[in-house]
């Protein structure tokens, strides 16, 4: 089949060779579980429990607050031993409720088993946003919100991203090809919600394993395998679109708007679980890696461990950590410390060394204009950084600075090594809020 | 953990590319043409080799250190400057010329805006064309070459596009070497600048740059086929006044600026579309000077011009983004 591909974007070296041969291991719980109000993107849910209660897996401990908001589950039964402030991946104290294990693990008594043929789309559509289910590959968008498209939008396709393009992670490679049926199951009860046939799967080809899987168990699915070149952003969802479909998503527009839902594989897998078992997204997979992780492995998470217990899990640090970041290098965030507790968003936890780390002067921009070549929607990332260096907030505006969708590759190519997509991220910042003034 | 850790915004890891690989790696690129030179001139060529690159360097730390700037010479422009400048004079360059000119590259063509990424035009042309205008009778001296060891002297001669002008401002018709055997320019066997002589190796350093994705092949493809084209055209208007298009190709200096110098990032347009306008308009003028121009060289007006036309061009050609398209209804 001829591999498909979007224009821009690079390759940065995959060193997924870390932990893409680790089976997935579950990790244990820790002695206390942090777990915060706040993650998911849209309004923080409002915490129902206090200290001292009892909970269950799986038991509500804090509420959707709106639409564009989730709740949140205890993840494992035991006692709420203190509901405050806690340092959150986001780099700041946030409300939190902190659980004490009771080692028994116990689902709470209200879940139930559900057929999802016998269930209508409303149904089913509950059934995900109670599961507290968001978009797994780390944007965290509360995915009922994605289905449920305004009357006027016409979805035709469904597309799941298999690509994890970001390097060093693997989570969702082992979990296409040790647990295939639980995404096949969870694109079906996704196409029963949008009611459509056509579904793909997008792989890139340095996963070839995964793409002959899942070629094989969805062959009586009638959904798609698409192999896709190896190009980083491809699992940002424009650029999975345009791959997949050549369609465009028009500038300030969501993928409804030209006909699509994406959605990770690993949530498919996490709406399989919440529909067909009733549990709510109470786990997930993360790769623990990097050149400062002694033994990296590919951990089932029990949301709200702290990240120095993942640590642990793997071997513990190799070397002194200079660097610790939730998510991939290239748009992952830096952590302040292992303190803090993976939550749904948690892809992976990398973790490197001082010698592991770029560092080079800044230098004057030289107008080599790689920066242009590599950016996967054809902006000029020098011109809107010099504008947004020189504060003018409504030139950067003009060359598109909101159109930015912050995957890295300007700055990773910068031979002047200039901070160019932090540059455009204070533009954006500034053109938000001159926005908001008016 | 003792030592605090890093927060930055992402990315965090880096491709490795420097500027100063790029500046090194254009460098290698014209060593071929600079050992030729050497090879063909002597001991003139490389004079005023040495005395341009060494020349820029010491400009350039000067420079950083009357403005109390960090040292820029290891980003290697300053010395890539020289060389280029070098490729652009006469081998019978006197030695206070050569160090006047990298003054004015580096001083005047350069540093003055601010440095590195700043100079509107290419400081080796500025310099070769200020000493061009103030120095003529110097500048347009030429020898033929004299390979070293081969026993053959030098001698005064004209370029090959000098002797082609001369002979049709008298005649108003190209004169024999013009049109027939003209071949044996492509091998440097003609009087020259130090680069000009060196079009085959110039031509290798142009693809080593390509392979290598130092430049893209817009301006170098662009600004040679305006110039087969439209010298074409005039060729095919009246052979017998104006030359044979592969007379432009291989005379002059027009692979070293079409490679080397109009490919200089910071002074060309910065899209692929303002590439090509920008290659299109140094070959417009390239031709249009040697045809119908006082001087019988083109290359560096022609570059620097449109060196000038850059930032318009850049305003006038910004891709069209991801994402510009009719909303589905």
């Amino acid at each position: 089949m001829k591999l498909k591909s979007f224009s821009g974007g690079l390759h940065p070296p995959d060193s997924k060779e870390y932990s893409a041969h680790k089976p997935i291991e579950r990790c244990p719980l820790p002695e206390e579980l942090i777990i915060p109000a706040a993650q998911h993107i849209g309004a923080p849910a409002d915490i129902c429990v206090a200290v001292g209660d009892q909970v269950k897996k799986g038991q509500v401990i804090a509420n959707a607050n709106g639409f564009v908001s989730v709740p949140i589950h205890a993840s494992t039964s035991g006692e709420v031993i203190a509901v405050e402030p806690r340092l959150h991946p986001m780099g700041r104290e946030l409300p939190a409720v902190v659980i004490k294990p009771d080692g028994l693990d116990q689902w709470h008594e209200s879940l139930r088993q559900n057929d999802p043929e016998q269930l209508d789309v409303d149904s089913l559509k509950n059934l995900i946003r109670d599961a507290g289910i968001v978009g797994m590959g780390g944007a965290t968008f509360p995915t009922h919100v994605k289905l449920s498209p305004p009357e006027e939008k016409t979805i035709d396709t469904l597309i799941l991203n298999g690509v994890e393009c970001e390097p060093f992670l693997t989570a969702d490679h082992r979990l296409m090809l040790e647990e295939s049926e639980r995404i096949i199951d969870g694109i079906n009860i996704l196409r029963k919600v949008l009611g459509i046939d056509q579904a793909i799967i997008g792989i890139e080809v340095n996963k070839p394993d995964a793409i002959e899987k899942l070629t094989r168990d969805c062959a009586a699915h009638n959904i798609q395998v698409q192999p896709l070149k190896v190009r980083y952003p491809q699992g940002a969802e424009k650029q999975l679109i345009n791959a997949c479909t050549g369609r465009q998503v028009p500038s300030g527009g969501l993928p409804m708007d030209c006909g699509v839902v994406v959605q990770n594989v690993g949530t498919a897998a996490a709406i399989s679980d919440a529909v067909r078992l009733g549990r709510p997204l109470v786990e997930r997979i993360a790769t623990i890696t990097g050149p400062g992780i002694v033994e990296p492995k590919n951990l089932r998470i029990t949301i709200g461990t702290p990240l120095q217990y993942l640590v642990d899990q793997c071997g513990g640090l190799n070397g002194e950590p200079a660097k610790i970041i939730m998510g991939g290098p290239m748009m992952g965030q830096t952590q302040l410390s292992l303190d803090v507790p993976a939550i749904r968003g948690t892809s992976g936890v990398l973790v490197f060394r001082e010698e592991d780390l770029p560092k080079m002067p800044a230098g004057p921009c030289i107008r080599c204009g790689r920066c242009i070549g590599v950016c996967p929607i054809h902006l000029q990332p020098t011109t809107i950084a010099a504008y947004a260096r020189l504060e003018m907030i409504d030139a950067a505006e003009n060359y598109n600075a909101l159109d930015c969708i912050e995957c890295g590759c300007c700055t990773y190519i910068c031979p002047a090594t200039l901070p160019l997509v932090q540059s455009i991220r204070h533009a954006k910042g500034g053109i938000m809020a001159k926005r908001r003034k008016i | 953990m003792e030592n605090p850790l890093y927060l930055s915004s992402s990315p965090h890891i880096h491709s490795g590319e420097t500027t100063d690989k790029v500046m090194r790696l254009v460098i290698y690129a014209l060593l071929p043409a600079t050992a030729l030179s050497i090879y063909l001139f002597g001991l003139p060529a490389l004079s005023v080799l040495l005395i341009c690159t060494l020349g820029c360097m010491a400009f350039e730390a000067l420079s950083c250190k009357l403005m109390k700037q960090p040292l820029t010479l290891v980003d290697g422009s300053a010395a890539l400057t020289g060389i280029l400048l070098a490729l652009n004079l006469p081998p019978s360059t006197p030695w206070w010329m050569s160090l006047l000119g990298a003054a004015i590259a580096i001083l005047i063509g350069k540093q003055i805006y601010g440095g590195l990424g700043y100079n509107p035009f290419n400081p080796a042309l500025v310099a070769r064309v200020v000493l061009l205008i103030s120095f003529p009778v110097q500048m347009t001296s030429w020898t033929t070459p004299a390979p070293i060891g081969s026993g053959i002297d030098a001698v005064t001669a004209a370029t090959p596009l000098g002797e082609m002008k001369t002979a049709v401002m008298l005649t108003g018709k190209l004169p024999e070497m013009a049109t027939s055997g003209f071949g044996n320019y492509f091998f440097g066997n003609m009087a020259g600048s130090l680069g000009e002589v060196s079009a085959l190796v110039l031509l290798l350093g142009g693809f080593f740059l390509l392979f290598k994705k130092v430049i893209s092949w817009h301006i170098p493809i662009s600004f040679i086929g305006t110039v087969l084209i439209i010298g074409g055209i005039f060729w095919l208007l009246d052979p017998s006044k104006y030359p044979n298009p592969l007379f432009h190709l291989i005379t002059g200096g027009l692979i070293l600026g079409a490679f080397f110098m109009a490919t200089d990032m910071v002074t060309s347009p910065i899209t692929d579309k303002g590439m090509l306008i920008f290659g299109f308009g140094c070959g417009l003028l390239t031709v249009l000077i040697r045809l119908f121009g006082g001087y019988p060289e083109g290359v560096s007006f022609a570059i620097l011009l449109m060196n000038a036309c850059t930032p318009l061009i850049d305003r006038y050609t910004r891709p069209k983004i991801y994402g510009q398209v009719e909303q589905k209804a």
